[in-house]
């Protein structure tokens, strides 16, 4: 991704739908390259330089991954816009059965639209309530105009006045706003309230639910959120993390340990996912992440926990 | 008469595309900027061809030269600095029915575009490549481009430039699948013309350096050409750069040369005493990659469940059974 971020802020700018797809390995630099980690969700997110709103989406299985796919494309299309698939090396070199995909003419791309277009069309004719344009393909007479990576008026020409900068921003972000309004809220694994809620993203899922039914075997009020879509997020999301005690993030990246002698409440660095909910929803929730470069596994992540729900009762 | 409606005449006047209709937005480069003399060679093209203006694209990359597409009234995309080849590679490849066209600064091409600019030269798809050459960053205000001259003092080689300049030539008859190399200057419309004309028609990538002035930062760069008009080398060949007769007489400096022959080229490439204009390379032979790879025909829906079907059967696993047939059953 670290490659192509001009390439993602250009399609932006442009508005040119395009997925990108990041199988995220152990960073940074060349980092761990055959090792897993979820590192990639803030660079994803905001890695571009200037306001590049985007989407970034995870799937959580491997037949999740090819269902996302036809997903973001269709999302991609309609919205005009970057869609990043945030992949891992866990999904990507691992194996499993799934119900063979029933093919569906909904997911091939509609055909190219070749036919003419109106007189004095805007390239951009943002709707001021969505951000939403039509697109103009080369081909479609009437329609000629020159993308371009630079502020861009309506009609697609270089111009660095205050208000067009402006306008072009705005249209950018509320398409982003316009989408989110499209999706549900995520269901809760577990009860929808209690003592701690587990929040992960990506391919963990399936581990963090697996030692969440385990727990609540035991009888910990303990359950699980999994997010698909990490920005936009979907409505309802806060309300769902006000009816824990504690709420918190299982990911695989890099977060600082309370128990290190430097670091506490003002210097602590969060995982990913951590920080974009303390942000958002101006909750205090925790964090227990690694770099190990290998899954996490449920037995981990039931043993931690355990610990947590414990010491909760102790203390 | 002739057996020809009046109305057809009426037609073919109506949809006959003038130079004004190629014109986009008005230049804004500087007074003198050779960009202007590329602009209307272009243009002219585009007239005497008639090319659909929505079935042409301008591709670009940032700098002086890559304005160019917002000056042309067809489909352009002005878009990453060094990164116009490969943008054009994708729409050429997804869009084999466009003609594609790409300026680009030297530094856009022979800096930063490197890599682009070696692989779009070895997968040789079919577009016209510009190399607007004034050896010097312009739009940036005067910084050294891999061809400024050795010696030469800009704002980042303030006592002179250490390096000799890269010669775009040798480098481009030195790719593999190199077929088209070409070299003129934007003062003489008539070869300009011509040899952005013979690249326009050839199959395969076109590529062709013009030296262009730079009034504002290099004002002195191209003097010794332009008052000494023998130091340019006219190579001529029935298959190569034309020059009128009257132009001849002007530029009296004339070689003939064969272009399919890529060691004379070289040699003449390499040339200093003398700037070498006209067709140096032509192989209408290479392969194109869009040849190479382009599919025999595009999948309509029914077509495509298929592929997808035989894709699902390859990785399908039936539990329980030993022999299936790819219904699933045994």
């Amino acid at each position: 991704m670290a490659l192509k971020t001009e390439f993602m802020a250009l399609t932006i700018m442009t508005e040119m739908p395009m997925v990108l797809v990041d199988v995220q390995r152990g960073g940074p630099s060349t980092g761990l390259p055959t090792k897993v980690e979820q590192g990639d969700l803030l660079a994803a997110i905001f890695g571009t330089p200037g306001d590049a709103p985007k989407i970034v989406m995870a799937p959580s299985t491997i037949e999740d991954c090819f269902y996302s796919m036809i997903t973001a494309r269709k999302i991609a299309e309609t919205f005009r816009t970057l869609v990043v698939v945030l992949s891992d090396a866990n999904l990507a070199t691992g194996q499993q059965a799934f119900p063979r995909p029933k093919f569906n003419e909904e997911w091939v791309g509609t055909p190219i639209d070749q036919s003419p277009v109106g007189k004095n069309k805007d390239a951009y004719d943002w709707d001021p309530k969505t951000g939403l344009s039509q697109r103009f393909i080369p081909g479609q007479p009437g329609g000629e105009y020159t993308l371009t990576g630079l502020a861009h008026t309506r009609k697609s020409k270089v111009a660095y006045e205050p208000g067009v900068n402006q306008e072009g921003c705005r249209a950018r972000s509320l398409k982003l706003a316009a989408f989110q309004k499209t999706l549900k809220p995520p269901k809760v694994y577990g009860d929808p309230e209690g003592d701690l809620l587990i929040v992960g993203w990506g391919s963990t899922r399936g581990a963090i639910e697996e030692a969440v039914r385990n727990c609540r075997e035991d009888g910990l009020k303990v359950s699980a959120l999994h997010l698909r879509f990490l920005q936009p997020m979907a409505s309802g999301i806060r309300e769902i993390l006000q009816r824990f005690k504690n709420v918190m993030t299982v990911e695989i990246n890099y977060s600082d340990d309370m128990k290190d002698e430097l670091i506490d409440e003002e210097n602590r660095r969060y995982a990913n996912l951590a920080w974009l909910l303390r942000a958002r929803y101006l909750i205090d929730i925790d964090c227990w992440s690694n770099v190990h470069g290998q899954p996490i596994k449920p037995g981990a992540i039931e043993g931690m926990i355990h610990e947590r729900l414990n010491h909760e009762v102790q203390s | 008469m002739f057996g020809l409606k009046n109305s057809c005449s009426i037609l073919v006047d109506e949809e006959y595309k003038s130079m004004d209709d190629y014109q986009g937005g008005m230049s804004r480069w500087c007074p003198g900027c050779g960009d202007n003399g590329i602009l209307s060679a272009v243009q002219r093209l585009c007239r005497d061809e008639q090319l659909p203006s929505e079935k042409t694209a301008f591709v670009s990359g940032i700098g002086c030269a890559a304005r160019f597409p917002h000056y042309m009234a067809t489909y352009g995309f002005h878009g990453l600095h060094g990164r116009a080849l490969p943008t054009a590679q994708g729409i050429r490849i997804r869009r084999p029915d466009l003609h594609v066209f790409v300026n680009m600064g030297d530094g856009d091409c022979c800096s930063i575009g490197t890599a682009h600019w070696i692989h779009a030269v070895r997968m040789n798809l079919n577009m016209t490549a510009m190399l607007h050459d004034n050896n010097i960053y312009g739009l940036t205000k005067m910084q050294a481009s891999p061809t400024t001259p050795q010696g030469m003092k800009t704002n980042t080689t303030p006592t002179g430039s250490a390096l000799k300049a890269l010669n775009p030539l040798t480098t481009t008859l030195g790719i593999t699948n190199a077929s088209f190399v070409a070299q003129v200057v934007e003062w003489i419309p008539e070869l300009l013309y011509d040899v952005i004309r013979q690249a326009h028609h050839h199959k395969g990538f076109a590529f062709v350096r013009i030296l262009q002035r730079c009034p504002h930062f290099m004002p002195t760069l191209w003097d010794g050409l332009l008052s000494h008009p023998d130091s340019l080398m006219m190579l001529q060949h029935e298959d190569g750069m034309h020059m009128s007769d009257a132009l001849g007489k002007i530029y009296k400096n004339h070689e003939t040369h064969d272009p399919s022959n890529i060691h004379r080229a070289r040699e003449i490439a390499e040339r200093e005493d003398v700037v070498p204009i006209g067709v140096l390379y032509r192989d209408e032979n290479v392969p194109t990659y869009d040849e190479l790879k382009r599919p025999a025909r595009t999948p309509d829906i029914e077509q495509r469940r298929d592929l997808l079907e035989t894709t699902f059967d390859r990785f399908g696993i039936f539990p329980g059974t030993s022999e299936v047939n790819i219904d699933g059953q045994a």
